[in-house]
């Protein structure tokens, strides 16, 4: 089960999600659910990977799923702080290549300026 | 020895096949790293199976074997579904799946990249997936 909080840095204009659990085939569903909303309220958004423990190729491909139309709206979407196991799932196919994955927020936030 | 899981063909049980998958290659010693990959691999296919094979039907049942041959582990998954044709499967370019806006096509692509043996059989009314994972079990 996964659950994903979501916030507004006021400030920055930018739209902060928090995935917490594990994105496999029942769960994916919800991550995309929370990315299309995020992708309707702003330009700059921010997801904290810290607390997703788990991630298939179901949820690798609501992220890949979305990469046209982010660039497509001139959309920044930053990723950020993923454990080492989820981080390999991306490179096994070499995704981390086509998205934007730093390892700190204060990283993540300094892409969006 | 060899671990056997039954489940049915429901989503929502895919959390326990990876539950049982983990402890079984804990046991086996297989480094949380090289664990997290082989167990991503059989969910994998296990998925597949559920939606594909069995449209989601939660009647129709799941079993996955586990067994530990030293140098290597050997999975098979075993369902009674529409039989999935590996000989046709062709592997799609990650570019095509960016430009099509697909969600699907890279659980597959994953198995074949994590796993040094996969084969789909059709016996009678039964398909089995065969998997074979050779193994390092230096931490």
């Amino acid at each position: 089960m996964v659950t994903i909080d979501t916030h507004s840095i006021a400030d920055e204009g930018v739209y902060e999600l928090s995935v917490h659990g594990e994105i496999d085939a029942s769960s994916s569903i919800y991550l995309e659910t929370a990315l299309k909303e995020a992708m309707q309220q702003s330009k700059k958004i921010l997801i904290d990977m810290s607390e997703l423990e788990y991630i298939s190729s179901a949820g690798l491909g609501v992220f890949m799923s979305i990469l046209q139309d982010l660039e497509n709206e001139e959309i920044q979407m930053v990723l950020f702080n993923m454990s080492e196991k989820v981080i390999d799932v991306f490179e096994i196919l070499g995704l981390n290549l086509l998205m934007n994955i730093q390892p700190s927020k204060e990283e993540a936030l300094a892409e969006l300026k | 020895m060899t671990h056997q899981f039954k489940t049915s063909c429901k989503r929502e049980k895919l959390k326990d096949i990876r539950h049982f998958l983990t402890e079984v290659l804990n046991d086996i010693g297989l480094s949380e790293k090289e664990s997290n990959k082989v167990v991503l691999a059989v969910d994998e296919v296990c998925a597949n199976l559920m939606i594909h094979s069995n449209k989601d039907n939660p009647n129709e049942n799941l079993e996955v074997y586990v067994q530990d041959e030293g140098d290597k582990i050997k999975f098979e998954i075993v369902d009674h579904g529409e039989a999935f044709d590996y000989t046709h499967y062709k592997e799609p370019a990650i570019d095509d799946i960016v430009m099509s806006k697909r969600r699907g096509g890279l659980g597959i692509m994953l198995v074949k990249k994590i796993m040094d043996q996969v084969e789909f059989k059709c016996e009678k009314s039964r398909n089995v997936c065969c998997m074979t994972k050779n193994i390092d079990k230096k931490k």
